[in-house]
Protein backbone atom coordinates (compact mmCIF):
# COMPACT_ATOMS: atom_id res chain seq x y z
CA UNK A 1 0.00 0.00 0.00
CA UNK A 2 2.91 2.51 0.92
CA UNK A 3 4.65 1.56 -2.58
CA UNK A 4 1.10 2.08 -4.20
CA UNK A 5 1.09 5.50 -3.10
CA UNK A 6 4.39 6.31 -3.67
CA UNK A 7 4.48 5.25 -7.16
CA UNK A 8 1.17 7.38 -7.30
CA UNK A 9 2.88 10.34 -6.11
CA UNK A 10 5.36 10.32 -8.65
CA UNK A 11 3.09 9.51 -11.09
CA UNK A 12 1.25 12.80 -9.91
CA UNK A 13 4.69 15.06 -10.02
CA UNK A 14 4.97 13.69 -13.40
CA UNK A 15 1.59 14.77 -14.81
CA UNK A 16 2.32 18.16 -13.64
CA UNK A 17 5.61 18.70 -14.73
CA UNK A 18 4.32 17.85 -18.05
CA UNK A 19 1.21 19.62 -17.76
CA UNK A 20 3.15 22.36 -20.25
CA UNK A 21 2.63 26.53 -19.89
CA UNK A 22 1.55 27.38 -16.59
CA UNK A 23 4.48 25.42 -14.69
CA UNK A 24 7.84 27.59 -15.19
CA UNK A 25 9.70 26.03 -17.89
CA UNK A 26 13.02 23.49 -16.91
CA UNK A 27 15.13 25.95 -18.71
CA UNK A 28 15.33 27.72 -16.01
CA UNK A 29 13.79 30.84 -17.70
CA UNK A 30 12.13 33.36 -15.27
CA UNK A 31 13.40 32.15 -12.12
CA UNK A 32 16.25 31.33 -9.60
CA UNK A 33 18.68 29.01 -11.18
CA UNK A 34 19.49 26.27 -8.99
CA UNK A 35 22.78 24.06 -8.40
CA UNK A 36 21.68 21.43 -10.89
CA UNK A 37 20.86 23.67 -13.64
CA UNK A 38 24.09 25.46 -13.33
CA UNK A 39 25.21 22.29 -13.10
CA UNK A 40 23.86 21.05 -16.58
CA UNK A 41 23.30 24.55 -18.37
CA UNK A 42 26.05 24.23 -21.30
CA UNK A 43 26.48 27.61 -21.10
CA UNK A 44 27.23 28.05 -17.78
CA UNK A 45 29.08 24.97 -16.10
CA UNK A 46 28.37 22.44 -18.46
CA UNK A 47 29.87 19.31 -16.25
CA UNK A 48 28.03 16.71 -18.27
CA UNK A 49 30.39 17.50 -20.85
CA UNK A 50 33.18 15.32 -18.89
CA UNK A 51 31.48 14.21 -15.85
CA UNK A 52 28.66 11.85 -16.18
CA UNK A 53 25.54 11.68 -13.23
CA UNK A 54 24.76 8.20 -13.25
CA UNK A 55 21.79 8.63 -10.44
CA UNK A 56 19.85 11.65 -12.90
CA UNK A 57 17.94 10.92 -15.35
CA UNK A 58 17.94 13.70 -17.13
CA UNK A 59 21.72 13.51 -17.14
CA UNK A 60 22.00 12.44 -20.32
CA UNK A 61 24.67 12.05 -23.18
CA UNK A 62 27.38 12.95 -20.65
CA UNK A 63 30.91 13.03 -21.44
CA UNK A 64 33.70 10.55 -19.87
CA UNK A 65 36.78 12.00 -19.90
CA UNK A 66 36.65 13.06 -15.82
CA UNK A 67 34.84 10.55 -13.08
CA UNK A 68 31.35 10.47 -12.88
CA UNK A 69 29.46 11.99 -9.54
CA UNK A 70 28.75 9.65 -7.20
CA UNK A 71 29.15 9.41 -4.10
CA UNK A 72 30.56 13.14 -3.84
CA UNK A 73 30.22 13.23 0.03
CA UNK A 74 32.20 9.94 0.76
CA UNK A 75 34.84 11.44 -1.98
CA UNK A 76 34.75 14.74 -0.76
CA UNK A 77 33.55 15.16 3.00
CA UNK A 78 35.20 18.61 3.47
CA UNK A 79 33.12 20.96 1.27
CA UNK A 80 35.47 23.26 1.29
CA UNK A 81 37.94 21.26 -0.70
CA UNK A 82 35.27 20.17 -2.41
CA UNK A 83 34.51 24.39 -3.25
CA UNK A 84 38.77 24.77 -4.11
CA UNK A 85 38.57 22.04 -6.71
CA UNK A 86 36.13 23.45 -8.70
CA UNK A 87 37.31 27.16 -8.02
CA UNK A 88 40.74 26.11 -9.62
CA UNK A 89 41.26 22.64 -10.07
CA UNK A 90 45.35 23.39 -11.37
CA UNK A 91 45.88 24.02 -7.49
CA UNK A 92 46.01 20.70 -6.56
CA UNK A 93 46.50 19.26 -10.44
CA UNK A 94 48.26 21.59 -13.18
CA UNK A 95 48.08 18.47 -15.59
CA UNK A 96 43.95 18.81 -15.38
CA UNK A 97 41.54 19.43 -18.19
CA UNK A 98 39.43 21.11 -15.42
CA UNK A 99 38.40 24.23 -16.35
CA UNK A 100 39.34 26.73 -13.43
CA UNK A 101 35.12 28.13 -12.76
CA UNK A 102 36.10 30.53 -10.45
CA UNK A 103 39.55 31.75 -10.76
CA UNK A 104 38.50 32.72 -14.55
CA UNK A 105 34.87 33.49 -13.52
CA UNK A 106 33.26 31.13 -15.48
CA UNK A 107 30.95 30.99 -12.88
CA UNK A 108 29.66 33.56 -9.84
CA UNK A 109 31.25 33.08 -6.56
CA UNK A 110 26.89 32.38 -5.62
CA UNK A 111 26.84 30.34 -8.78
CA UNK A 112 29.48 28.01 -7.63
CA UNK A 113 28.25 27.64 -3.88
CA UNK A 114 25.04 26.48 -5.37
CA UNK A 115 27.25 23.73 -7.62
CA UNK A 116 28.97 22.77 -4.77
CA UNK A 117 25.44 21.76 -2.66
CA UNK A 118 24.42 19.99 -5.56
CA UNK A 119 27.68 18.12 -6.62
CA UNK A 120 28.03 17.37 -2.77
CA UNK A 121 24.54 15.98 -2.88
CA UNK A 122 25.25 13.18 -5.14
CA UNK B 1 92.98 13.80 -12.72
CA UNK B 2 91.82 17.42 -13.32
CA UNK B 3 91.86 16.52 -17.05
CA UNK B 4 89.94 13.63 -16.67
CA UNK B 5 87.19 15.11 -14.59
CA UNK B 6 86.51 17.73 -17.17
CA UNK B 7 86.32 14.87 -19.43
CA UNK B 8 83.98 13.04 -17.26
CA UNK B 9 81.75 16.35 -16.64
CA UNK B 10 81.88 16.97 -20.65
CA UNK B 11 80.52 13.91 -21.14
CA UNK B 12 77.64 14.38 -18.56
CA UNK B 13 77.14 17.92 -20.31
CA UNK B 14 76.75 15.85 -23.95
CA UNK B 15 74.12 13.54 -22.26
CA UNK B 16 72.15 15.84 -20.53
CA UNK B 17 71.75 18.09 -23.91
CA UNK B 18 70.83 14.79 -26.09
CA UNK B 19 68.13 14.09 -23.17
CA UNK B 20 66.80 17.35 -23.34
CA UNK B 21 66.31 18.04 -26.93
CA UNK B 22 63.87 16.06 -29.00
CA UNK B 23 63.94 16.10 -32.67
CA UNK B 24 60.48 16.68 -34.47
CA UNK B 25 60.90 12.99 -35.34
CA UNK B 26 61.35 12.28 -31.54
CA UNK B 27 58.15 14.36 -30.96
CA UNK B 28 56.16 12.09 -33.56
CA UNK B 29 57.43 8.89 -32.26
CA UNK B 30 56.23 9.49 -28.76
CA UNK B 31 53.21 10.43 -29.87
CA UNK B 32 52.78 7.45 -31.36
CA UNK B 33 53.83 5.26 -29.16
CA UNK B 34 51.25 7.08 -26.55
CA UNK B 35 48.07 6.47 -28.79
CA UNK B 36 48.86 3.11 -29.14
CA UNK B 37 49.09 2.99 -25.46
CA UNK B 38 45.53 4.59 -25.23
CA UNK B 39 44.10 3.44 -27.99
CA UNK B 40 45.66 0.14 -28.55
CA UNK B 41 42.72 -1.47 -31.44
CA UNK B 42 43.26 1.82 -33.68
CA UNK B 43 45.47 0.80 -36.53
CA UNK B 44 48.18 3.73 -37.50
CA UNK B 45 47.15 4.19 -40.67
CA UNK B 46 43.50 4.96 -39.45
CA UNK B 47 44.19 7.40 -37.58
CA UNK B 48 43.40 9.70 -40.92
CA UNK B 49 39.62 8.19 -40.18
CA UNK B 50 39.66 10.52 -36.90
CA UNK B 51 37.14 9.74 -34.54
CA UNK B 52 35.59 7.60 -37.14
CA UNK B 53 38.35 5.13 -36.48
CA UNK B 54 36.87 5.09 -32.84
CA UNK B 55 33.37 4.03 -33.76
CA UNK B 56 32.91 1.15 -36.17
CA UNK B 57 28.87 2.17 -36.84
CA UNK B 58 30.03 5.75 -37.41
CA UNK B 59 32.44 4.39 -39.75
CA UNK B 60 30.22 2.29 -41.85
CA UNK B 61 27.76 5.16 -42.15
CA UNK B 62 30.47 7.24 -43.64
CA UNK B 63 31.73 4.60 -45.89
CA UNK B 64 28.18 4.56 -47.51
CA UNK B 65 27.91 8.28 -47.75
CA UNK B 66 31.77 8.24 -49.70
CA UNK B 67 31.12 6.37 -52.08
CA UNK B 68 27.95 9.00 -53.64
CA UNK B 69 30.08 11.65 -51.86
CA UNK B 70 27.54 14.83 -51.34
CA UNK B 71 30.18 17.38 -52.24
CA UNK B 72 30.94 16.56 -55.84
CA UNK B 73 29.19 19.46 -57.00
CA UNK B 74 31.53 21.91 -54.78
CA UNK B 75 34.49 19.99 -55.97
CA UNK B 76 33.74 20.89 -59.57
CA UNK B 77 33.64 24.58 -58.49
CA UNK B 78 36.80 24.17 -57.61
CA UNK B 79 37.72 21.79 -60.33
CA UNK B 80 36.50 24.86 -62.72
CA UNK B 81 38.53 27.49 -60.71
CA UNK B 82 41.88 25.39 -61.41
CA UNK B 83 41.00 24.75 -65.28
CA UNK B 84 39.80 27.92 -65.99
CA UNK B 85 42.99 30.14 -67.77
CA UNK B 86 44.67 33.36 -66.73
CA UNK B 87 44.60 36.34 -68.59
CA UNK B 88 47.98 35.07 -69.51
CA UNK B 89 46.85 31.62 -70.75
CA UNK B 90 48.37 29.06 -67.93
CA UNK B 91 46.77 27.78 -65.59
CA UNK B 92 47.52 26.43 -62.20
CA UNK B 93 48.86 23.40 -63.48
CA UNK B 94 51.87 25.70 -64.36
CA UNK B 95 52.75 26.41 -61.18
CA UNK B 96 53.05 22.90 -59.46
CA UNK B 97 55.08 19.79 -60.16
CA UNK B 98 53.68 17.28 -62.16
CA UNK B 99 50.60 19.24 -62.79
CA UNK B 100 49.68 19.38 -59.37
CA UNK B 101 49.05 15.65 -59.01
CA UNK B 102 50.52 14.19 -55.51
CA UNK B 103 52.03 17.53 -54.41
CA UNK B 104 50.05 18.55 -51.64
CA UNK B 105 51.12 16.10 -49.34
CA UNK B 106 54.81 17.98 -49.04
CA UNK B 107 52.94 21.26 -47.81
CA UNK B 108 53.09 22.90 -45.25
CA UNK B 109 56.83 23.44 -45.88
CA UNK B 110 59.73 25.95 -44.10
CA UNK B 111 60.91 28.60 -46.95
CA UNK B 112 64.21 29.70 -45.97
CA UNK B 113 63.88 32.32 -48.63
CA UNK B 114 60.72 33.99 -46.75
CA UNK B 115 61.57 32.75 -43.92
CA UNK B 116 58.17 31.22 -43.41
CA UNK B 117 56.27 28.49 -43.37
CA UNK B 118 54.29 28.02 -46.79
CA UNK B 119 50.99 26.30 -46.85
CA UNK B 120 49.08 24.69 -50.34
CA UNK B 121 46.84 27.77 -50.15
CA UNK B 122 49.61 30.12 -49.68
CA UNK B 123 51.32 28.37 -52.96
CA UNK B 124 47.75 28.61 -54.72
CA UNK B 125 47.49 32.37 -54.15
CA UNK B 126 51.23 32.52 -55.05
CA UNK B 127 50.11 31.02 -58.32
CA UNK B 128 47.91 33.69 -59.13
CA UNK B 129 50.10 36.26 -57.75
CA UNK B 130 53.14 35.48 -60.52
CA UNK B 131 50.48 35.50 -62.79
CA UNK B 132 49.30 38.81 -61.91
CA UNK B 133 45.73 37.59 -60.75
CA UNK B 134 44.30 38.63 -58.04
CA UNK B 135 44.74 36.07 -54.69
CA UNK B 136 41.96 34.86 -52.87
CA UNK B 137 41.13 35.57 -49.89
CA UNK B 138 42.09 33.59 -47.21
CA UNK B 139 39.14 31.62 -45.65
CA UNK B 140 36.94 32.26 -47.99
CA UNK B 141 34.82 29.43 -49.73
CA UNK B 142 36.32 30.26 -53.33
CA UNK B 143 39.86 29.18 -51.78
CA UNK B 144 38.62 26.43 -50.05
CA UNK B 145 36.91 25.08 -53.22
CA UNK B 146 39.98 25.35 -54.99
CA UNK B 147 41.79 23.70 -52.23
CA UNK B 148 39.54 20.72 -52.31
CA UNK B 149 39.96 20.22 -56.00
CA UNK B 150 43.72 20.72 -56.39
CA UNK B 151 44.04 18.45 -53.33
CA UNK B 152 41.95 15.55 -54.39
CA UNK B 153 44.86 15.41 -57.17
CA UNK B 154 47.04 14.25 -54.15
CA UNK B 155 44.01 11.92 -52.54
CA UNK B 156 46.24 8.85 -51.14
CA UNK B 157 49.79 10.54 -51.00
CA UNK B 158 51.74 10.16 -47.98
CA UNK B 159 52.39 13.13 -45.72
CA UNK B 160 56.20 13.79 -46.35
CA UNK B 161 57.12 17.34 -43.80
CA UNK B 162 60.48 17.70 -43.92
CA UNK B 163 61.81 19.97 -40.51
CA UNK B 164 65.20 21.20 -41.78
CA UNK B 165 67.41 24.00 -40.85
CA UNK B 166 67.22 26.23 -37.43
CA UNK B 167 64.50 28.87 -38.68
CA UNK B 168 62.47 25.68 -39.62
CA UNK B 169 62.85 24.34 -36.45
CA UNK B 170 62.05 27.29 -35.21
CA UNK B 171 58.64 27.61 -36.66
CA UNK B 172 57.55 23.86 -35.93
CA UNK B 173 58.60 24.79 -32.01
CA UNK B 174 56.20 27.62 -32.17
CA UNK B 175 53.29 25.38 -33.34
CA UNK B 176 53.97 22.71 -31.26
CA UNK B 177 53.97 25.18 -27.99
CA UNK B 178 51.07 26.83 -28.88
CA UNK B 179 49.29 23.36 -29.53
CA UNK B 180 50.65 22.46 -26.23
CA UNK B 181 49.56 25.89 -24.17
CA UNK B 182 46.89 26.68 -22.35
CA UNK B 183 44.53 29.74 -23.16
CA UNK B 184 40.69 31.12 -23.10
CA UNK B 185 38.59 31.23 -20.72
CA UNK B 186 38.38 27.28 -20.18
CA UNK B 187 42.08 27.39 -19.96
CA UNK B 188 42.17 24.05 -22.26
CA UNK B 189 45.39 23.16 -24.47
CA UNK B 190 44.81 21.96 -28.05
CA UNK B 191 46.33 18.48 -26.12
CA UNK B 192 44.09 18.09 -23.50
CA UNK B 193 41.40 17.04 -25.85
CA UNK B 194 43.34 15.49 -28.64
CA UNK B 195 46.23 14.00 -26.96
CA UNK B 196 45.32 13.18 -23.05
CA UNK B 197 41.99 12.73 -24.02
CA UNK B 198 42.15 10.60 -27.13
CA UNK B 199 38.95 8.63 -27.41
CA UNK B 200 37.14 9.61 -24.68
CA UNK B 201 33.93 11.50 -24.92
CA UNK B 202 33.19 15.24 -24.24
CA UNK B 203 28.57 14.61 -24.10
CA UNK B 204 28.76 12.55 -27.24
CA UNK B 205 31.43 13.84 -29.33
CA UNK B 206 34.69 11.09 -29.07
CA UNK B 207 37.80 12.86 -29.43
CA UNK B 208 39.84 12.41 -32.05
CA UNK B 209 44.23 11.54 -32.25
CA UNK B 210 46.12 14.35 -33.02
CA UNK B 211 47.99 12.12 -35.75
CA UNK B 212 46.24 12.11 -38.81
CA UNK B 213 44.46 15.09 -38.02
CA UNK B 214 46.04 17.51 -40.57
CA UNK B 215 46.21 14.81 -43.57
CA UNK B 216 42.15 15.06 -44.83
CA UNK B 217 41.38 18.34 -45.43
CA UNK B 218 39.27 20.51 -46.57
CA UNK B 219 36.30 17.91 -45.01
CA UNK B 220 32.57 18.87 -46.30
CA UNK B 221 30.35 18.87 -43.08
CA UNK B 222 26.95 17.62 -43.13
CA UNK B 223 27.54 16.84 -47.01
CA UNK B 224 28.36 20.17 -48.11
CA UNK B 225 29.62 22.66 -45.77
CA UNK B 226 33.00 23.50 -46.75
CA UNK B 227 35.13 23.37 -43.52
CA UNK B 228 39.50 23.92 -43.59
CA UNK B 229 41.90 22.52 -41.30
CA UNK B 230 42.53 26.52 -40.37
CA UNK B 231 38.42 26.58 -40.03
CA UNK B 232 38.22 23.86 -37.72
CA UNK B 233 41.57 25.53 -35.27
CA UNK B 234 38.95 28.26 -35.03
CA UNK B 235 36.30 26.23 -34.18
CA UNK B 236 38.18 24.31 -31.49
CA UNK B 237 39.39 27.68 -30.19
CA UNK B 238 35.67 29.35 -29.73
CA UNK B 239 34.55 25.64 -28.56
CA UNK B 240 37.02 26.50 -25.57
CA UNK B 241 35.97 30.60 -25.10
CA UNK B 242 39.68 31.19 -26.65
CA UNK B 243 40.02 33.96 -29.17
CA UNK B 244 40.39 32.38 -32.74
CA UNK B 245 43.19 33.46 -34.84
CA UNK B 246 43.07 35.21 -38.38
CA UNK B 247 43.23 32.77 -41.08
CA UNK B 248 46.80 32.26 -42.02
CA UNK B 249 48.32 34.04 -39.51
CA UNK B 250 51.61 33.12 -38.43
CA UNK B 251 50.59 31.04 -35.40
CA UNK B 252 48.26 29.21 -37.59
CA UNK B 253 50.65 28.10 -40.34
CA UNK B 254 53.52 27.29 -37.57
CA UNK B 255 50.87 25.32 -35.53
CA UNK B 256 49.38 23.72 -39.27
CA UNK B 257 53.33 22.78 -40.04
CA UNK B 258 53.68 20.90 -36.73
CA UNK B 259 50.49 19.19 -36.88
CA UNK B 260 51.37 18.39 -40.36
CA UNK B 261 54.48 16.78 -39.39
CA UNK B 262 52.92 14.85 -37.06
CA UNK B 263 50.90 12.90 -39.71
CA UNK B 264 53.96 11.97 -41.74
CA UNK B 265 53.62 9.32 -43.65
CA UNK B 266 49.88 8.69 -43.76
CA UNK B 267 47.91 8.14 -46.58
CA UNK B 268 46.11 11.72 -47.46
CA UNK B 269 42.12 11.54 -47.88
CA UNK B 270 41.32 14.35 -49.70
CA UNK B 271 38.61 15.63 -49.58
CA UNK B 272 36.17 14.04 -47.16
CA UNK B 273 32.93 14.28 -45.53
CA UNK B 274 32.42 14.57 -41.73
CA UNK B 275 29.16 14.78 -39.28
C1 LIG C 1 37.53 20.78 -25.23
C2 LIG C 1 38.13 19.84 -26.11
C3 LIG C 1 38.85 20.34 -27.37
C4 LIG C 1 39.91 21.21 -27.43
C5 LIG C 1 40.58 21.94 -26.30
C6 LIG C 1 40.28 21.26 -28.82
N1 LIG C 1 39.47 20.48 -29.56
FE1 LIG C 1 39.71 20.03 -31.52
N2 LIG C 1 38.03 18.91 -31.48
C7 LIG C 1 37.24 18.68 -30.37
C8 LIG C 1 36.09 17.89 -30.74
C9 LIG C 1 34.98 17.44 -29.82
C10 LIG C 1 36.21 17.64 -32.13
C11 LIG C 1 35.26 16.83 -33.02
C12 LIG C 1 35.51 15.35 -32.78
C13 LIG C 1 36.85 14.96 -33.29
O1 LIG C 1 37.02 14.75 -34.50
O2 LIG C 1 37.81 14.91 -32.48
C14 LIG C 1 37.46 18.28 -32.55
C15 LIG C 1 37.95 18.20 -33.83
C16 LIG C 1 39.17 18.73 -34.21
C17 LIG C 1 39.75 18.56 -35.52
C18 LIG C 1 39.15 17.76 -36.66
C19 LIG C 1 39.44 16.32 -36.50
C20 LIG C 1 39.03 15.51 -37.68
O3 LIG C 1 39.72 14.51 -37.92
O4 LIG C 1 38.07 15.84 -38.37
C21 LIG C 1 40.94 19.22 -35.52
C22 LIG C 1 41.92 19.34 -36.66
C23 LIG C 1 41.10 19.82 -34.21
N3 LIG C 1 40.01 19.50 -33.44
C24 LIG C 1 42.17 20.59 -33.83
C25 LIG C 1 42.27 21.25 -32.60
C26 LIG C 1 43.29 22.21 -32.27
C27 LIG C 1 44.44 22.62 -33.18
C28 LIG C 1 43.04 22.63 -31.02
C29 LIG C 1 43.75 23.71 -30.23
C30 LIG C 1 43.79 25.02 -30.82
C31 LIG C 1 41.86 21.92 -30.54
N4 LIG C 1 41.41 21.11 -31.54
C32 LIG C 1 41.33 22.02 -29.28
C33 LIG C 1 37.51 19.09 -29.09
C34 LIG C 1 38.57 19.92 -28.72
Amino acid sequence: MKNKSSILTVLAVVLAASAGPVMAADDGKGKELSGRDIAFDNKKGNCLSCHAVPNDPKAVAAGNIAPPFIMMKERYPDRAKLRAQIWDSTQANPKTAMPPFGKHRILSEQEIDLVVDFVQSL
Amino acid sequence: MKRRLSIFLGCLLVVANIGAYASPEDDRKALLKHYKQILPNVKQADYVLGALALNPDAKEQYDSIMMFPPFVNDVDVGRELWEKPFKNGKTFTSCFRNGGKNVAGSYPYFDNGVGKVITFENALNACLRHNDEAELKYGSNELGLLSAYAKSLSDGMKVNIKVEGKDALAAYENGKDYYYSRRGQLNFSCAICHVDNAGKFTRSEQLSPMIGQAAHWPEFRAGTELVTLQGRFRQCQKNVRAAPLEYNSEEYNNLEYFMTYMSKGLPMQTPVFRK
